[in-house]
């Protein structure tokens, strides 16, 4: 069946395109755009997008689906659901499962599990080293075949340099790109929010930016050595954006990410002990968000990723020394990225490059990432002008750890298609699927 | 002027005037400890639950005579006995306890935050007894009492404090009050525990300093604290005989102050380390007297939280 997104304005910036079109896909592919005075084939299904922006399906380059191993928190059906009600038709899921993902085995069971959920493609990252122990490389050959997109030890920073430099060389090979967690675990060890005034107020212990600075570095300079494409998973400190910079102005494949709570709080909101507010890398202070906020707007950070990390209730009821890092953030990422384009930091073009376009680029997703002809109908309709309240107890993860509960928000993802399945449709724009609607071009 | 508020969870939080008034409340309760029947009625028929994590001698015993002189039912429930052991959490073992209906939970713990955690989380009024490197109300307030006892205010003096304030919720606490009372504040040590940072805690009124005898000098009060040797998994300084040297109070550091300069800690004491003995057995040191007020403070912190001062409006009202 053909199907006509009609009325909408298409963002792509792969093509170049922004600017009123009509989308035909068929059969899960694109056919095309259409000029909105073009008449559509016969026997067209319509998707009416008045006043809505249709935009490349939105790529998550960092989330943690739990499964295998610890279920409770999210599977990856669940966490699928959350992806599209978030925007996001496809989500890059980190390997620190249980078993974790370092074998091929592993990875076909991620992709076979995503494929009876039918929600969001699920594109699995492999382990660096044998059960991410950061002493014996993976099997990144066998896991590429069986279709992991990159390679990280996500959560447990690659201590030795000489074991990233060995990862970096062999991977590159493989042409998977090196996520990199940057962490100086002697400089965090029993650290739990960032160090800076606000620790030393609360008297918890201090993650400090330089432990994220010196690996981010390090990583840099491995880069020039090995030629390998780094990717620096979210970056959260002025001067590993500074690294970066330098390091993207050298010529290296060096690109980074940057997570939504990342630039939408500050270390000032742990004040009250709020476990939701514990994560890895921590809330930073002000200077370090506006420096992100920088980075957003002159290019430096390619990717917004969720670092979707989802935690039983029960697990953060805990002592803050105590509770896990994370948050979850599929369903919130898009809403706070709008904040982005609200405050002028962003124009729409860039949250859909930041979002689409340079995950895919960045992963190699080479049909994704774009709305061109013969390419999988992966499609993220946006309304900018949607306002809306997070509420935590609708949330389609399994998880409730957010601090963004209760939060207004301005933009959203208002439909998600997947291989042209219209796999959520906010209830609020049912008006999309209502089939009566023609196309403009069409009356 | 009234103390309207549910919990104590730290000084921060709280206004200068809110300060004064528990600070004068522990005045009129000094009285009792003095008398040959130290008791008085005001919390009769109410129960007061010392939930202790972390082994306490001092604060835990001061905690419950303090109940016990106002004639509440005090229990002491201390971690060795707890089923925290058996692996039941934080809040469960509070909620259990809140549901034998107490009327406040005096809570002291190795983690920072774990009062705020029982406090938004449960139902029971919360005193904090001490939370990891946080805040220790009730040990600022005793500190205050203290000098106000000796030197008649707080305003205006000049206070040094001496020793490991990062790991230190008296250091914290103390900050917070004696600043907000406008005290002007010293902090010295190694920049391992005294960071540079630690000037910003508040927003005036206190100095960081490298040598110890650069905040001593001219300070009317000199507070010393205990290195916390459970605290501190890694090396702060290379050997305790290195501190002892640099870092440790010796009398004759006491000529730089004022000639009547008072002398505290809150002890338990590491003799000849961070204090000599000579300076804690002198006249100067007032040790056991702060341990004395600790018993008002609590007395006056319980009177307020645990439902004294509602027993004695309702007596008004009929």
């Amino acid at each position: 069946m053909k199907v006509l997104i009609a009325n909408g304005y298409v963002i792509d910036p792969v093509q170049g395109i922004n600017t009123g079109r009509n989308l035909l896909f068929e059969e899960g592919r694109i056919v095309g755009l259409l000029e909105r005075g073009e008449q559509p084939p016969e026997d067209v299904a319509v998707l009416d997008a008045t006043g809505l922006i249709v935009a490349p399906g939105f790529i998550d380059m960092h989330t943690h689906l739990r499964e295998p191993g610890a279920e409770y928190k999210e599977t990856i059906a669940s966490g699928a659901a959350a992806a599209v009600a978030g925007g996001w038709t496809s989500v890059c899921s980190m390997p620190n499962t249980d078993p974790v993902n370092d074998s091929a085995a592993v990875t076909r069971f991620i992709i076979e599990q995503a494929q009876h959920a039918q929600l969001a493609n699920v594109f699995p990252i492999g382990a660096l080293t044998k059960a991410s122990q950061g002493k014996e490389l993976a099997e990144m050959g066998e896991m590429r075949s069986a279709g992991i997109v990159a390679v990280s030890d996500d959560g447990r920073s690659v201590a030795s340099a000489g074991m990233m430099r060995r990862a970096m060389e062999y991977a590159r090979d493989f042409d998977l790109p090196v996520i990199d967690h940057c962490q100086d675990a002697t400089l965090t060890a029993g650290g739990v929010m960032h160090e800076g005034h606000w620790s030393l107020l609360l008297g918890l212990k201090g993650m400090p930016a330089a432990a994220e600075d010196v690996h981010v570095i390090r990583d840099c300079v491995l880069a020039k050595l090995t030629g390998a494409a780094v990717h620096i998973a979210h970056v959260s400190t002025r001067a590993s954006l500074e690294a970066v910079r330098r390091a993207k102005d050298a010529g290296l494949r060096v690109t980074c990410e940057v997570a939504p709570h990342h630039w939408s709080l500050t270390d000032e909101a742990v004040a009250e002990f709020d476990t939701n507010m514990k994560m890895s890398p921590p809330l930073r202070s002000r200077d370090h968000v506006e420096a992100l906020l920088a980075g957003l707007r002159d290019g430096t950070i390619d990717a917004i990723a969720t670092d979707h990390a989802p935690h039983h209730a029960d697990e953060k009821a805990l002592e803050f020394d105590e509770a896990p890092f994370g948050i979850t953030g599929l369903e919130t990422a898009i809403g706070l990225a709008f904040d982005l384009v609200q405050q002028g930091v962003i124009d729409l073009e860039r949250l859909v490059a930041l979002c689409s376009t340079n995950p895919a680029r960045i992963f190699g997703l080479q049909e994704r990432g774009r709305l061109a002809a013969g390419g999988p109908a992966d499609i993220t309709i946006l309304d900018p002008t949607c306002e809306w309240t997070f509420d935590v107890s609708s949330s389609r993860s399994k998880s409730r750890n957010t601090p963004f509960d209760g939060r207004t928000m301005t933009g959203a993802a208002v439909a998600t298609i997947v291989a042209g399945r219209v796999v959520y449709l906010n209830p609020n724009y049912t008006r999309i699927t209502d089939t009566k609607q023609r196309p403009a071009s069409a009356k | 002027m009234n103390f309207n508020r549910k919990h104590l969870l730290g000084i921060r939080e709280l206004e200068a005037s809110e300060i004064s008034h528990l600070l004068d409340t522990a005045d009129s309760f000094r009285d009792v400890s003095k008398r040959e029947v130290k008791k008085v009625p005001a919390l009769r028929g109410r129960t007061v639950i010392n939930l202790f994590f972390e082994s306490s001698t001092r604060t835990r015993t001061s905690f419950e005579i303090a109940a016990k002189r106002l004639s509440a039912d005090a229990i002491n429930i201390s971690v060795s006995t707890s089923s925290v052991n058996k692996g039941e959490t934080l809040l469960d073992t509070a909620r259990n306890l809140e549901a034998m209906a107490p009327d406040c939970i005096v809570v002291r713990h190795a983690m920072s935050g774990a009062a705020h955690h029982l406090a938004r989380m449960g139902k029971a009024p919360i005193i904090n007894a001490g939370d990891g490197s946080h805040e220790h109300p009730t040990q600022a307030l005793l500190d205050a009492l203290t000098i106000r006892e000796y030197k008649g205010r707080i305003e205006g003096l000049k206070v040094a404090i001496i020793g490991d304030a990062l790991h230190s919720r008296v250091a914290r606490s103390n900050v917070h009050l004696l600043t907000k009372l406008n005290a002007s504040v010293s902090i010295a040590g190694p920049g391992t525990l005294v960071p540079d940072e630690f000037a910003e805690l508040v927003d005036n009124g206190l100095r960081v300093e490298r040598r110890i005898e650069d905040a001593i000098e001219g300070a009317d009060v000199v507070m010393i604290l205990r290195i916390q040797r459970e605290r501190q998994q890694e090396a702060f300084f290379p050997s305790m005989r290195e501190y002892a040297v640099h870092y440790g109070l010796r009398m004759d550091h006491l000529k730089r102050a004022a000639p009547d300069a008072i002398v505290m800690h809150p002890g338990p004491m590491n003799r000849g380390i961070e204090v000599s003995s000579e300076i804690a057995d002198s006249s100067r040191s007032l040790i056991l007297d702060q341990v004395t007020n600790g018993v008002a403070v609590r007395m006056a912190v319980l009177y307020l939280l645990a439902g004294g001062a509602r027993n004695d409006a309702d007596e008004k009202g009929h």
